[in-house]
């Protein structure tokens, strides 16, 4: 623990909190900065409501991905407040009842939200103590909160929050110092509480976006052009209606097509009809057949400045280097994304799955000129999404259709090839390192290059970046972020004197934007795969040279736990164990992965048989939250590096379904182990992400050690092919 | 052209109209508005859309309504029972937290039900190959294994 935090800690919890509720005689923090979404949103009414029925609502700009921050949001409340966790409701991103908490990404829900949601309670508690201390007229010292009720510490007294509030809510703002339960106290946060929303979906209770129903609903489809930038020159309305009945309306703008109908099966039917009966102009051809490594060194760069650490030495120097690869990846969700709008009496009301509905609610103001206090969004869970998906697109769409269409609640449901073909991809990636060593096989000077489109095309607010904006007769003009994540964990987290680290951005062929851990799935994968080529140069094991290039005992910690619960596994013929480490943004989680790979390169079988990750994110709001995000990131990273590419023709995706995109199926799933490494007097921060690169460069360095050869371009069982 | 088609859905008779050729996945999930069946590909390539059919795991996105007239299809709701509590499965899968977004899980429950009712202990292959139709993204697949493993471990200790 570094002094600061050390500070921090002891100051405002250890000291005064005595056996009650009340820690009014603790002395204030000596250090306390308050959460971010707290400085934007400082009124604990914003946070946290007292209701009739008993029970206390919680408000969060975030949105359920399945990473289970309502089940975490709720322990924190229900832990300041010492309130039955099973009456804390959480209520999730709405634009008429959260606070605006932009996007729900880069793990940051539990760092941003459920810290704010902790202070708010907390802040809560201590207004809520003083309140009965005047109403009860006993000094605030003599209450303490038992079960959600404050009571007298002999217990002959005791009141609601309700009835101490009599229907009022707590308006006050929360302002540093808050006092927060000591973390020796917690009943809850730091367990595996399980998530109430298993069971809804278990039984097929209403629960995503894709569930819900309106009376009069009718349904929607996009007819997407068939290449990038297509122009749509036929389309035969007349034709199209006596072809299918029951379609309603067709609206057409520019190269925007959607078609609305009275059943589901009849506006799928209706795509169909149009995608073959329309005529389209060629739109931009994509590189096919182009070795895309060349293909994309080639394009023009964004100017960017390196980064640059001691005095690099000269290309007489015994520089080892490889150069390495990952091509364009889906999201990939298992759902396609789905909306659901109606405009009505001037208003505009959409349900969407989007990470960021209040920006989204501005890019939609934007794209259809209507004021955002006129446009009402509700976040409602969707299929699990891993970055920026077509969420927002869809969203879009059908706001689109809504406006031409007012007075129906209409459900666009984007088809399999819509999403995999209309994604935003994470950005194909080149990387080339190289490193010398010094006699003492430590390495001294460090170089490192790597090539990428953006990693954001988020619409932030703006129309710009949204499918059916850049297709309208007066179109939007695409905008492309710098680099948006592409660097990101591209500076390695070992004591390297000598460093030099350049990105080139460029601005590739397909659609790019945020895939789960954006860069630092190709920079980990590319770095740690690096440093066990320099391990075995160096002379040393995997684990022994990491180590000896970290100073951070955090990360030392995760490395020495997988070495340890690896010791022991016993290797056949045709298998290998390979490790890697990373500190996720190198500010956030610590984890290493070692994986046990089964290879027969002659046939060209691989087998991922289990993965062991450590993982260090702070300090733990739910345990098993922690572990099945890392079992999940594991086994997403084993099926991204051994199988998943997108692929395309000159004229667009050919990634359109399962079988030309596969992705890991049971019989390919490694088992999973994770040890958690809870650290409660630091930081929390999110898990999330964390395994994605590590979870790659451990198999590619299991696959070496099982039969002697590195890949290192991506899909693993491409190249094994290749090779 | 719609027609008349009677169905049987979880243990009840249900007359609906509709297109003979609508994919039965459309006719459960907006004409009897059920939940359980996802749409996730419409190929039946990801299982997300399986049903019960005469106790078969079976895709529903792509089979004409009319072809099941005389089938006895169960949904996630029709495992539930009357006094409301889960099916083991489905009990498994809660205590377990088999699922990340859990939009996968219906044809997870469902295929875990068929292989159940097939073979009552079925070891980690058969539970892998009765499971390899059905996708998920969230890799969960490690918690769905052992959410099968135990279902029918409670089911043999009946």
């Amino acid at each position: 623990m570094n002094r600061r935090n050390f500070l921090k800690n002891t100051g405002c919890l250890a000291i005064g909190f005595s056996l009650n509720g009340s820690f009014i005689d603790a002395p204030a923090p000596l250090f306390q900065e308050l959460p971010q979404s707290i400085k934007r949103h400082p009124n604990i009414n914003a946070w946290l409501e007292v209701l009739a029925n008993g029970q206390i609502r919680i408000f969060t700009g975030k949105l359920e991905l399945g990473q289970g921050i309502g089940t975490a949001i709720a322990q924190v409340a229900a832990e300041e407040l010492d309130f039955p966790i099973k009456s804390v409701e959480v209520v999730l991103a709405d634009t008429a009842r959260t606070p605006d908490e932009g996007y729900t990404v880069g793990s940051g829900s539990i760092e941003q939200s459920a810290m704010a949601v902790r202070y708010a309670a907390a802040a809560a508690r201590q207004k809520l103590l003083e309140l009965a201390s005047h109403q009860l007229s006993i000094p605030i010292d003599q209450l303490t909160i038992t079960d959600g009720k404050i009571c007298t510490l002999s217990g002959d007294r005791a009141v609601t929050f309700y009835q101490l509030l009599n229907g009022k809510q707590i308006t006050d703002k929360v302002q540093s110092p808050v006092i927060l339960k000591p973390k020796d106290k917690y009943k809850l946060v730091g367990k595996a509480i399980p998530r109430n929303e298993l069971y809804r979906m278990v039984r097929g209770d209403e629960y995503y976006v894709q569930d819900l129903r309106f009376p009069g609903m009718v349904y929607a489809s996009i007819v997407r052009p068939p290449a990038y930038e297509a122009k749509l020159l036929q389309l035969d309305e007349k034709a199209l209606l006596k072809s299918n009945p029951g379609v309603l309306k067709t609206v057409v703008n520019g190269n925007f097509v959607g078609i609305i109908a009275r059943e589901e099966y009849q506006a799928i039917k209706a795509q169909r009809w149009l995608q073959q009966n329309s005529k389209w102009s060629a739109g931009t051809r994509l590189p096919a057949g182009t070795d895309l490594i060349a293909y994309l060194k080639s394009l023009p760069e964004q100017p960017d400045e390196p980064g640059i650490k001691g005095t690099m030495p000269g290309d007489d120097a015994n520089w080892i280097k490889a150069q390495y690869f990952k091509p364009y990846h889906m999201h990939a969700s298992i759902g396609p994304s789905c909306a659901l709008a109606i405009y009505d009496n001037g208003q505009l009301h959409v349900w969407s799955h989007s990470q960021g509905i209040y920006p989204l609610r501005n890019s939609l103001s934007k794209l259809l000129q209507l004021p955002t206090e006129k446009i009402h969004i509700t976040g409602v869970p969707g299929s699990g999404c891993y970055g920026h998906n077509g969420a927002d697109d869809v969203a879009a769409d059908v706001a689109l259709l809504a406006m031409a269409y007012p007075g129906k609640h209409i459900k666009l449901q984007w088809t399999r090839a819509d999403e995999h073909a209309w994604e935003p991809y994470g950005s194909a990636m080149i990387m080339e390192a190289a490193a010398v060593l010094d006699s003492s096989g430590k390495i001294s000077s460090w170089k490192y290059d790597l090539w990428s489109d953006t990693h954001s095309i988020r619409p932030g607010g703006e129309a710009n970046n949204l499918i059916s904006a850049q297709s309208l007769a007066t179109p939007f003009k695409a905008k492309q972020g710098h680099g948006g994540g592409a660097a990101r964990n591209s500076e390695p987290y070992y004591t390297i004197p000598n460093q030099l680290i350049k990105a080139h951005i460029f601005q590739g062929p397909l659609r790019a934007s945020a895939l789960r851990s954006l860069g630092a799935y190709a920079n980990v994968f590319a770095i740690e795969s690096f440093m066990d080529e320099l391990a075995e140069k160096a002379g040393k094991d995997p684990f022994t040279f990491r180590l000896a290039h970290l100073s951070d005992d955090r990360a030392k910690a995760v490395i020495r736990k997988v070495q340890e619960i690896t010791a022991n596994v016993t290797l056949p013929a045709n298998t290998g164990l390979g490790i890697a480490f990373s500190r996720y943004k190198n500010s956030a989680s610590y984890c290493a992965v070692a994986a046990q790979v089964f290879v027969q390169p002659e046939k060209g079988t691989i087998q991922v048989q289990k993965m062991w990750a450590a993982i260090d994110s702070g300090e733990v709001i739910n345990t098993d939250g922690v572990i099945n995000q890392t079992e999940g990131g594991m086994i997403q990273s084993a099926s991204w590096t051994l199988m998943e590419q997108v692929k395309y023709d000159a004229q667009h995706i050919t990634s359109r379904d399962w079988a030309s995109y596969p992705i890991m199926r049971f019989d390919q799933v490694p088992e999973v182990e994770v040890v958690v490494i809870a650290q409660p007097n630091e930081k929390a921060m999110g898990a999330g992400e964390a395994a994605q690169g590590p979870a790659a460069a451990a198999i590619a360095n299991a696959v070496y050690k099982a039969c002697g050869k590195r890949i290192r371009h991506l899909p693993i069982l491409d190249h094994l092919m290749k090779s | 052209m719609n027609t008349t088609i009677q169905l049987q859905v979880n243990g009840k008779k249900h007359t609906v109209e509709a297109d003979p050729a609508t994919p039965l996945l459309y006719v459960l999930r907006n004409q009897l508005a059920l939940n359980g069946p996802k749409y996730g590909c419409g190929l039946q390539q990801c299982g997300a859309c399986m049903v019960l059919l005469n106790g078969k795991a079976e895709p529903s996105c792509m089979l004409p309504v009319a072809a099941v007239k005389d089938k006895d299809i169960i949904t996630l709701e029709g495992l539930v029972k009357p006094d409301n509590t889960l099916h083991p499965v489905q009990q498994a899968f809660v205590e377990e937290q088999a699922a990340q977004c859990g939009y996968c899980m219906n044809g997870m429950v469902i295929s875990a039900v068929a292989l159940l009712n097939e073979k009552s202990q079925p070891n980690d292959a058969e539970i892998r190959a009765g499971l390899q139709r059905a996708l998920c993204r969230c890799g969960t697949h490690s918690r769905i294994i052992k959410a099968v493993k135990s279902a029918a471990a409670k089911q043999q200790g009946k």
